[in-house]
């Protein structure tokens, strides 16, 4: 069967995150939840990243899928989960498609820059909206889940295992994705434009479809991320956000999906550390961090596991 | 006019002041071998670019199989059947010499490349393996293309190319880059192999030893005009050729 | 008719502003190939600095002789150059050059963040008002309007950092060195140039006009956090129009952006937020690189 391999990791990566459920403390489901969402967001990063490019403003689609699925349901009473996922992800794809093949010619720090003024624009606007919270932002009520409406506990186990499906889902799609033709074609693009339009397929083409699939997992990650803490402001596409996203697409690097998930608890954690003990140092130390990275792993966390691999065989 | 396969008529093309192509018009018959010498700056890569659309010509018409190409983009003509390799290889890096060519294979399969079909398949990899094998670098395949010699780099380049339905081939400068004693072999294997397949050659050369064993017909180059168009021997004891060409009599 | 003159001369005084702190960004791109973000916290740093030298010159007894305070501002862009500059380029970026553009930019967000929050450490969170040397020269009046002395000294400044910048290149030895540098780095050195000193110099200077930007403008805001992430977007946004490493091109696009600004601020207020990035679309959609970026032919 094709893809057999994929779809068993997924199913053992869904149980094993699935019983944390049972386990963990509702400040760390809460913390997983939030790191998991981030995660989808640096997910699309990474697929960039694929193609030799990085966008310093998802943001943009995090923030853009935390709104619309907030006023989605403040304006029109919804509150299922699953619809509002779905109307944040049509919003960011369509917006996606219309950034896509604009950003598709431009790379490196063009790319990069662009992609943050996009963001920055978004964050401007918001800001100057009054009528929808300007600053300050929105409150968001808690989701139902076809019809069920859980409220303490449940609902926190049941928003938890949500994005931990659908975490799994994305992860598998976008592992069978990069595995793929068009993945590898996405590799080699990174490595040799010239080569890849004289072998007669479009460069363009598979810039936009690795910036719209980014711009999908961003609005995801934002719906989750929103209906996890109640609440959205533009901070949602402020550049510290997206530059966290970036932050941990590196820690990541692009060779496994498992290690951008990993690489966003991690980051997580340290931030609610840092919180606690340096609260006005957490950019110091990510900065700090982001250079160790740099200079230490450049190929991040995923090249740890594949060097390993190549050892052992 | 002949009908060849590929008719380039009155193409001009200038870059400011400096005249790359002036009044090119040249048949190449299907099946046909033919070369292009000049010295550099003559106008050769930039006949090569334009038949394969790097360059659009000001004016003029590219005639292939019925339709105009000239100002058409490198990927649309390289679907339609002409395909070039490069003077300097152009290759991905940091993939091996199997991956480079799954990439020409996922490009030029039957479908369109897939979002979800392994691009490891294996019918993909055997188709991979093949072609390396027809031109005798399959032995490299799992290694990167910094660790190979200059001649595998330009079999491969060629090879890639040839992954799709290739009807004409462009080389520019097959051997350059290329260890001296390698240079007959390679091209044995290159000109073997694409004639077995019917693809029409076209390719760039300043050693003169490989244009009299290589090609049925010769086109000179000099100043951006084409000074002789005719079989090998005649070309190389054109005096106008020798002069500006070749420097004196073979 | 006063509309015009109004939009062209508040254009003017944000084009003078946009100059300043974006000549320095293209003059490092164009020297070390380097997208410096943190371009943004030196001019952030700088807007600090002047604000506690100002304060400090006035707290000293300066009110005897207030205009002593404008030496105080460009003391302290001329501090952070000194101070940061070399610590920098050759505590850190001279270990990148070469390497992959995107990657470098990562290292220059890298120090951005952290120089964010070691401002915090060192001036707090609460805001810095230094409004003297923004008073001192009084008000102008031009037909019916009125400005702020203070505006126009901005343009002379930018005026002269332009012509001292395009001087120094264009009509003295170093700066005849620098643009070789620009060109081919390798073969300058290889040529005798003392690649390494340009590039700190260059570097430096780029510095010193960030923080000479932030310790002009310090006088007409509140200092706050977070001034640096605004200032590196809208600079890269005016250097992009103009092409990167092109000082013409600064000062074109630092006029394009600041007079189109000044043109939505007075007819569709709506728009402010947007035209710097409409008038970038729109030179991009036509120059892809930029007005007057180098451009690099690939050979194949």
């Amino acid at each position: 069967m094709m893809h057999l391999p994929v779809y068993v990791s997924a199913i053992i990566a869904f149980v094993l995150l699935a019983a944390g459920s049972l386990v963990l403390p509702d400040w760390a489901m809460f913390l997983f939840a939030m790191a998991l969402a981030k995660g989808l967001v640096c997910l699309g990063i990474v697929g960039m990243m694929r193609g030799g490019v990085v966008s310093f403003g998802q943001g943009l689609y995090y923030c853009l899928g935390a709104y619309t699925a907030t006023l989605v349901a403040n304006s029109f009473g919804v509150s299922d989960i699953f619809l509002l996922t779905l109307i944040s992800a049509a919003v960011c794809l369509a917006v996606g498609l219309v950034f896509g093949p604009l950003l598709s010619s431009y790379r490196g720090i063009f790319f990069a820059m662009l992609s943050l003024a996009l963001s920055m624009v978004l964050y401007g606007t918001l800001s100057k909206m009054s009528f929808i919270g300007g600053t300050d932002g929105l409150n968001i009520g808690a989701p139902t889940f076809l019809g069920w409406a859980p409220e303490g506990r449940p609902l926190q186990t049941a928003l938890y295992i949500y994005v931990v499906a659908i975490v799994v889902i994305a992860g598998a799609l976008m592992r069978i994705y990069f595995d793929s033709e068009q993945g590898l074609i996405t590799l080699a693009m990174r490595d040799n434009e010239l080569r890849v339009e004289y072998l007669g397929a479009s460069v363009r083409h598979v810039m936009t479809y690795n910036y719209v699939f980014g711009a999908l997992l961003g609005g995801i990650g934002g719906t989750i991320a929103v209906l996890a803490l109640g609440h959205v402001d533009p901070e949602f596409a402020f550049w510290t956000t997206s530059g966290e996203f970036v932050f941990v697409a590196i820690l990541a690097g692009y060779l496994s999906v498992p290690a951008v998930f990993v690489a966003a608890i991690i980051l997580e954690l340290v931030r609610s550390f840092s919180n606690l003990y340096f609260p006005n140092t957490w950019q110091l130390a990510l900065g700090i961090f982001l250079l160790i990275v740099i200079v230490a792993l450049p190929g991040g966390l995923g090249s740890l596991i594949k060097r390993s691999k190549e050892t052992d065989t | 006019m002949s009908t060849g396969l590929l008719e380039v008529r009155d193409v001009q093309k200038s870059f400011g002041a400096v005249t790359a192509a002036k009044d090119i018009s040249v048949s190449v018959p299907k099946g046909a071998v033919y070369s292009l010498i000049g010295t550099n700056g003559a106008g050769k890569t930039t006949f090569v670019n334009m038949v394969t659309g790097y360059i659009k010509p000001d004016s003029g018409v590219i005639n292939f199989g019925g339709q105009n190409i000239a100002g058409l983009a490198p990927r649309q003509i390289t679907r339609l059947g002409i395909h070039r390799s490069f003077q300097i290889a152009q290759l991905c890096n940091e993939l091996t010499v199997e991956e480079n060519m799954l990439v020409a294979g996922a490009i030029h399969g039957t479908t369109k490349p897939s979002f979800l079909r392994p691009a490891h398949d294996k019918s993909a990899r055997e188709r991979a393996i093949a072609t390396l094998e027809r031109f005798n670098i399959a032995e490299h395949r799992n290694r990167l293309i910094p660790e190979l010699s200059g001649g595998v780099k330009k079999l491969l380049d060629i090879a890639m190319a040839m992954a799709g339905e290739t009807q004409i081939m462009l080389l520019d400068e097959p051997t350059s880059g290329v260890a001296a004693d390698e240079k007959f072999p390679i091209m044995d294997l290159v000109i073997n192999a694409l004639k077995a397949e019917g693809v029409t050659v076209i390719f760039v050369e300043h050693d003169m030893d490989i244009v009299t064993r290589y090609s049925e017909r010769v086109l000179a180059f000099y100043d951006g005009q084409i000074i002789a168009d005719d079989a090998p021997d005649e070309v190389l004891s054109d005096p106008e050729v020798q002069r500006y060409v070749t420097g004196g009599p073979a | 008719m006063d509309l015009i003159a109004t939009i062209l001369v508040d254009g003017l005084i944000y084009a003078g502003w946009l100059f300043i702190v974006s000549v320095g960004l293209t003059l490092v791109f164009g020297v070390l190939n380097i997208l410096n973000i943190a371009h943004g916290s030196l001019y952030a740093i700088g807007a600090y600095a002047s604000a506690s030298l100002v304060g400090a010159y006035f707290a000293a007894g300066g009110e005897a002789f207030p205009f002593g305070s404008y030496l105080a501002l460009i003391l302290a862009a001329v501090l952070v150059a000194v101070v940061l500059g070399p610590l920098l380029e050759r505590g850190l970026l001279r270990y990148f050059y070469g390497r992959d553009e995107v990657l470098n930019v990562l290292v220059t967000y890298a120090v951005f963040l952290i120089l964010e929050d070691v401002m915090k450490l060192i001036w707090g969170v609460n805001p810095y008002f230094v409004y003297e040397p923004y008073t001192l020269l009084g008000d102008v009046e031009i037909g019916p309007l009125f400005y702020v002395g203070y505006d126009f000294a901005v343009i002379a400044a930018a005026i002269i950092v332009g012509l001292a910048v395009w001087l120094t290149l264009n009509r003295t030895q170093v700066g005849k060195v620098v643009l070789a540098v620009i060109h081919d780095a390798e073969i300058s050195q290889t040529m005798g140039v003392n690649v390494k000193r340009i590039y700190l110099g260059a570097f430096m200077a780029g510095a010193f006009l960030a923080a000479l930007g932030g310790a002009l403008t310090a006088p007409m805001i509140s200092v706050t956090p977070g001034l640096g992430v605004n200032v590196i977007i809208v600079a890269f946004a005016v250097v992009i129009i103009g092409g990167l490493g092109s000082v013409p091109g600064a000062a074109i696009g630092a006029l394009m952006v600041g007079i189109s600004r000044a043109a939505s601020v007075h007819l569709v207020p709506e728009a402010e937020l947007f035209i710097i990035y409409f008038v970038m679309a729109i030179v991009l959609m036509f120059r892809p690189e930029g007005l007057f970026a180098k451009t690099q032919a690939r050979k194949i």
